[in-house]
């Protein structure tokens, strides 16, 4: 008897040729990811996988199941129970495998799964062995098969047989890299890691840029925002940091532009920036937070304004999502808290007092002609730092 | 040039003299104080040796001195412990507006208990009178608490005030004085102040952090918050962290003699006040008459945590009066009155004797090219 974690996976069984790819990228995603808890043995049969402590290994199984809640392109998974195939090591395995719930619960019911047709017992007749045997040594638990408090399933497959409970929800989408590469605009704020999450959970592999503005913003801002995304690479996985200096051109941008469509010119150059970084990555998409109408530049007018300055296609998971909404996930992602630290970030130093919200393309391009705005680009992605970022768990 | 550091109210770098002390008691003399056997009694005699040169910083007695882990918790200790023991004879208690966080923080748990708290204002300066001080205190008043010298802006507390106040009403008062930053750096003594209780700590005298005394006079009691093993006569039990108060002791044996010192800093202060007055667009927040180890200023016009940045990336280090523009800011400038954008513009030197004029050209210069490179507000 021995415990092991098995996997059913998500969305992707609906794939049809393409199948293959997702189940090799997954593996690996998986393969790369529990290295943090241990050593494992990972095989898929039926639909299945199965993560298997490699032998004379101690895992941590806490930290794995942790770990495997995070991985796009699961639909579920649960610890089990894996015995021979005999029906006293099962009953054995229930009783002392599943004993804490089954004594917590007044009623439960055995549902048995066999894809191993050899096994000679059939699944009504296997539940009903179990279960009346589970009641023998459970006093005062009683059976419920419409609404049970607890449920105790024996899957009988081609290896093994497996006793396990209620199995738990997985983290759904698909698996990162395999809907290709994009690049996210992170500032520190709330919504940019939320943006980032929902990527990477439609597949997406994540790089991101960081825009710094010493000595405006502080060492501690910039820190935030490699902490933030190492919550995010739980899900997402590990990725590079980008940080571009950008005090330079928001000075001038300051002192040259109209001071109402600051912010559009200086999110314009941020897409520019970015563009040019995602392009080197081989990046084909941008991925920012913006959320219609959250602030004056996430107007749609401002977006327009904004949208024009990249040539690649912007992605903005939460333009229809009210904040609220954005913050329910930050924090079943665990970042809101990081997020709500007080440090200025680039996005709030020389913000106008009163910004235009419906700012007119043709007028921001002739505001640009003040600058020398490829100069200034050029000069600031010369100087661009690096950073990996490995998930923080 | 190295590093500038002119933020000492912080904290300040461990002098020599210390850090051999600590290393010395971390891997040699490492004996439990309370263990009979030779390696206890060592440890025991640096101990007391560490006590005796406090208390002489202090003009005190040895067995008024009871080690803590620093100005925080002696700040707890005495005001809980004074409250407790006074609550019998009246529930009323005076402090200021600009006191620390580890003394306001206690004052406004004591008031959820049911003390009533008068809290004196200073006026534009950082500055409170003796008048204020006398007409705040009442026949039962039971706890008093002062600041010596104001960390924000340096300003001198009249602390023999209150204890001629609480003499004059006959109040039950005790007179607890937070010494922290005066300790070492102002000629004074507890006894002369007329302080029943006074906090003191290591680390902003080039000792290490996490060690601090709590002065008691001899006969007063107060309740502890802790309870054990009977160390630091059960005012503060716990086996006591000899490495850190011997390194205490030590930092405190280096001090040079305070009056040529204050002569020394006054002398450095005023030549950095005559270099930024120079500069234009520069406003003194700290009184003429303030502890000369604190210059508090603003700028017009550009941002404190902007400069400080600035600064720091030259390795120049201060202080800010606000930290961001979503952070708080501070109570000290806002209680004195300032206006937001004063206050958003507050920067804080805090020298040691380790600084020299040398240093002050550097930073002005610096300032300067901070001022008309940044953004202005």
């Amino acid at each position: 008897m021995r415990e092991i974690i098995l996997i059913k996976l998500g969305e992707m069984v609906l794939k049809g040729l393409n199948r293959k790819g997702f189940d090799s990228v997954l593996r690996k995603n998986i393969a790369r990811r529990l290295k943090a808890a241990g050593r494992f043995d990972i095989r898929e049969a039926q639909s299945t996988i199965y993560i298997t402590p490699a032998e004379g290994e101690a895992a941590d199984m806490d930290a794995a199941c942790g770990i495997i809640s995070k991985i796009f392109g699961l639909a579920s998974f649960t610890r089990a129970c894996e015995v021979e195939k005999d029906l006293s090591a099962i009953m054995a395995a229930s009783e002392t495998y599943l004993g804490a719930e089954l004594s917590q619960a007044a009623t439960f019911k055995v549902e048995c799964k066999r894809s191993d047709k050899r096994f000679p017992l059939k699944s009504p007749e296997i539940c009903a062995q179990v279960g009346g045997f589970l009641l023998s040594k459970f006093h005062g638990l009683k059976v419920d098969v419409e609404n049970p408090d607890f449920t105790v399933y024996v899957e009988i497959r081609d290896f093994a047989a497996y006793v396990h409970g209620t199995a738990l929800r997985g983290a759904g989408g698909i698996p990162v890299g395999t809907g290709g590469k994009a690049c996210v605009l992170i500032s520190g704020g709330i919504d940019s890691p939320v943006a980032a999450w929902m990527m990477a959970k439609r597949g997406v592999e994540l790089t991101a840029v960081h825009f710094a503005s010493p000595p405006y913003t502080s060492e501690r801002a910039e820190q935030k925002a490699v902490d933030l995304l190492r919550r995010v690479g739980r899900y997402a996985g590990s990725m590079t940091m980008y940080t571009v200096p950008f005090a330079k051109i928001q000075e001038e941008i300051k002192e040259k532009c109209p001071q109402d469509i600051y912010t559009v010119i200086m999110r314009r150059f941020m897409m520019k920036a970015a563009q040019a970084i995602a392009l080197k990555e081989g990046c084909s998409a941008l991925v920012t937070g913006e959320s219609l109408g959250q602030v004056a530049s996430q107007t749609i007018q401002a977006i327009a304004c904004t949208n024009a300055a990249a040539g690649i296609p912007v992605l903005r998971p939460l333009i229809g999502m009210d904040k609220i909404d954005i913050i329910n996930i930050a924090n079943k992602i665990d970042t809101y808290e990081l997020s709500i630290l007080p440090y200025e970030d680039c996005c709030t130093i020389f913000t106008p007092k009163h910004p235009r919200t419906r700012p007119v393309l043709k007028y921001v391009l002739k505001a640009e002609e003040a600058l020398d705005c490829g100069v200034l680009l050029e000069d600031c992605l010369s100087h661009v730092k690096t950073t990996k970022i490995y998930p923080d768990v | 040039m190295g590093e500038i550091y002119f933020d000492n109210s912080s904290t300040t770098k461990v002098c020599r003299e210390s850090a051999e002390k600590v290393a010395e008691m971390l891997t040699e003399n490492y004996g439990n104080p309370s263990s009979l056997h030779t390696l206890g009694f060592r440890a025991e005699r640096a101990m007391e040796a560490a006590r005796e040169k406090v208390a002489a910083v202090l003009s005190a007695r040895t067995d008024e001195v009871f080690f803590t882990s620093g100005g925080t918790e002696s700040n707890n200790m005495a005001l809980f412990g004074a409250a407790e023991s006074g609550a019998k004879r009246g529930r009323h208690i005076v402090s200021t507006m600009v006191e620390h966080p580890s003394v306001l923080k206690v004052m406004k748990r004591l008031e959820q208990k049911g003390f009533s708290v008068t809290y004196i204002r200073p006026d534009a300066n950082g500055e409170i009178s003796a008048e204020q001080v006398s007409s705040a205190v009442r026949p039962d008043t039971v706890l008093v608490s002062m600041m010596l010298v104001n960390n924000e802006v340096g300003s001198i507390m009249p602390a023999a005030a209150a204890a001629a106040a609480i003499k004059a009403k006959k109040a039950p008062a005790l007179l607890h004085v937070d010494a922290v930053q005066a300790f070492g750096k102002l000629p004074f003594s507890p006894a002369k102040l007329g302080a029943d209780l006074m906090s003191v700590s290591s680390h902003k005298i080039h000792g290490p952090k996490g060690s601090g005394a709590l002065y008691i006079k001899k006969g007063v009691h107060i309740a502890p918050l802790t309870y054990g093993g009977g160390q630091e006569k059960d005012v503060r039990p716990g086996t006591e962290s000899t490495p850190l108060i011997a390194g205490f002791g030590a930092a405190a044996g280096a001090l040079p003699d305070i009056r040529e010192e204050y002569a020394a800093m006054a002398e450095l202060n005023g030549y950095c006040r005559e270099k930024l007055l120079g500069i234009g667009g520069i406003t003194i927040n700290s009184p003429g008459d303030a502890l000369p180890y604190i210059l508090n200023f603003s700028m017009e016009g550009v941002r404190a945590e902007t400069m400080l940045h600035f600064l720091s990336q030259k390795e120049i280090y201060v202080s800010s009066g606000s930290a961001c523009s979503k952070g708080r800011k501070s109570h000290v400038l806002t209680a004195m009155g300032l206006d937001g954008r004063r206050i958003d513009s507050s920067l804080r030197l805090s020298f040691s004797r380790f600084n020299t004029k040398g240093e002050v050209d550097v930073f002005t210069d610096t300032l300067k090219e901070g001022l008309s490179h940044i953004s202005h507000m």
